[in-house]
């Protein structure tokens, strides 16, 4: 089975505390910390678990900056066979319709049975595989968490629902499925398995390499766009208890006695 | 004019509690904007909830096909490109189903897209301006949608003030016969429901919540002993379940379950809404969490500002020493 792993180049929400900058319109990017995609990751693994399995290949693309390349070649120490890298300065300020209009140009080069994306990203939306899928006319389900391999045309997908439950799929190929976390355990990538990749060539292709019209992408294309960032004035919030921590515990103990915790 | 049309998600013949949202967020696009109730679905449940709508919307479209009996999001997209203008702006939740649903919709409709939409602030021309949050809830931002050519837009359900179901006294206007092919190359099998586990975390009183900042498989033994010395139950968010570390019958979260407990400690959780969504019945909510900036310190009543392995341990301490 031939696989396309679409990831992404993002502020890690673990390792950051988001502050706006000084004008206030945008993040403070000075000392972010980036990293791939927490959902890609497990797509990832599930691609290499099923060409573990029935075969075939697993490539994985983003849409990004000279940076990106960083999470191709991870994604690539955990066993990825190739990346590509879509990049160009007419691609900035793509919404969703753009970046999946982007990622089509590049499938259609190609030819992949099951093309796999994270449920969501930094910006929360999950939006880019379902419109992948409308785009190029494919089936597509999202929050995929569980896949098992019928045939050389036919998928069964569960995907995650309210409550815990899980929705049972059949499903054609060639397909379009974005992954929930949790699908499996994506495996560690160490220092060597990164060294190793280190020098394989990833290509990178521009607007013109995929045939793509600078008026249907980046930020001339877009219908929806950010107009800033901001943090609202959300109240009061939480009562901060604060001292010693043994202060702090004598407070939150006498709370909790009061409200039936204790 | 704008024209709008809300999706009406339902279950067993009745519609979910975002059908009643929906009036507030469509009065913020624009006050002197149609709004029509769409119930797509299979008879008799799609002809009950359409009757259920009138009590609220002037215009209700039902578009009723039996094998629209299972929401099958592949299908419902082609229902809806049948039988919507495309030019209009159509509201759905931003639920699991919604998510499955229109990003596609927005290709199909050749519409502006816009996700989880948590408020509205209004159209200036054809520019649409709203609020939405990235970064797992740690920032805002406003997104404007140019919608002259239509819109999907989803909703963050409980984001808007329900409305009163009133007697609007509407009319439901069958469009089941504009609905063309509806044969997809996905096909629904069954929903298999959730396993229970050895604990039901929806009885207990007291819960002592635990997310990331746990760190590690070993230190859940440290909330264990807590839960232990409060006469409480452990339960978690949704990274230590993706870890394998507790089983997903202890999940809190709209992916998980629905807990009411009177006293909720939520231990190194940042608190996303999907997290927050499977916490309900207004509990006293104390929240430890080594970022000052923590989402949960929003909506919890009592906050701390620690580093949740070295607290637990000295909170089960005193408790145990009272």
């Amino acid at each position: 089975m031939e696989i396309l792993v679409c990831v992404k180049r993002v502020p890690d929400t673990a390792e950051n505390e988001f502050e706006l900058n000084s004008a206030g319109n945008d993040l403070d990017r000075d000392d972010l910390v980036y990293s791939v995609n927490e959902w890609d990751n497990y797509a990832v693994e599930e691609a290499i678990q099923i060409v573990d399995n029935a075969g075939g290949s697993v490539t994985v693309v983003t849409v990004g900056d000279d940076e990106s390349e960083e999470v191709l070649r991870r994604e690539m120490a955990m066993g990825a066979n190739n990346g590509v890298l879509l990049s160009d300065e007419g691609f900035e300020g793509s919404d969703g319709k753009g970046i999946a209009a982007i990622l089509k140009a590049e499938i259609e080069k190609g030819k992949y049975d099951l093309i796999l994306t994270g449920a969501q990203a930094d910006e929360g939306a999950g939006q880019v595989g379902g419109m992948l899928a409308a785009m190029l006319d494919y089936p597509y389900a999202s929050l995929v968490n569980k896949i098992e391999v019928v045939d050389d045309a036919v998928i069964k997908v569960g995907r995650e629902i309210e409550g815990g439950n899980q929705e049972m799929n059949e499903i054609q190929l060639p397909c379009v499925l974005s992954i929930q976390t949790g699908i499996n355990e994506p495996r560690y990538v160490g220092i060597r398995g990164i060294r190793k990749v280190a020098s394989v060539d990833i290509p990178v292709k521009g607007a013109g390499d995929l045939g793509l019209d600078a008026a249907t992408v980046g930020d001339a294309g877009a219908k929806t766009r950010r107009v800033d960032y901001f943090v609202p004035d959300l109240g009061e919030g939480a009562e901060m208890l604060e001292g010693s921590t043994d202060e702090i515990i004598e407070k939150l103990i006498e709370k909790l006695k009061a409200k039936g915790g204790l | 004019m704008t024209q709008i049309f809300a999706y009406i998600p339902f279950k067993n013949g009745s519609a979910e509690d975002v059908a009643l949202e929906y009036p507030d967020a469509a009065g913020k696009i624009d006050p002197t904007a149609s709004l029509t109730a769409v119930v797509a679905g299979a008879d008799p449940d799609a002809d009950a909830v359409a009757q259920e709508m009138v009590k609220t919307y002037k215009e209700v479209i039902k578009i009723s096909h039996p094998d629209l009996a299972y929401p099958n999001a592949e299908l419902v997209r082609k229902a809806l490109t049948d039988a919507l203008p495309h030019d209009a702006v159509i509201l759905v939740p931003h639920d699991t189903f919604g998510m499955d649903l229109a990003p596609g919709l927005s290709v199909k409709m050749d519409a502006a897209y816009a996700a989880d939409i948590v408020d509205i602030e209004g159209l200036d021309g054809t520019s649409l301006k709203m609020i939405r949050q990235e970064l797992g809830g740690a920032v805002y931002t406003h997104v404007t949608a140019d919608i002259s050519a239509g819109a999907v837009i989803t909703i963050r359900p409980g984001s808007f003030a329900p409305t009163e179901e009133g007697s609007a006294g509407g009319t439901v206007i069958d469009k089941s016969g504009e609905v063309k092919d509806l044969a997809a190359r996905r096909k629904f099998l069954e929903v298999v429901v959730a396993e229970v586990g050895d604990v039901d975390i929806t009885k207990s009183d007291v819960l002592v919540s635990i997310g990331r900042g746990i760190e590690d498989e070993e230190n859940i033994e440290l909330a264990q002993e807590l839960a232990e010395a409060m006469g409480a139950v452990v339960s978690c968010s949704r990274p230590i379940v993706d870890a394998k570390w507790l089983e997903k019958s202890r999940q809190v979260g709209t992916s998980g379950q629905t807990v009411k407990p009177k006293v909720y400690l939520a231990m190194g959780i940042s608190g996303s809404f999907q997290h927050l969504g499977g916490v309900k019945g207004n509990p006293f909510i104390v929240a430890v969490n080594k970022n000052p900036k923590a989402p949960i310190f929003q909506v919890a009543d009592v906050g701390i500002v620690e580093d949740i392995l070295e607290f637990i341990p000295e909170l089960t301490e005193a408790i145990k020493s009272q």
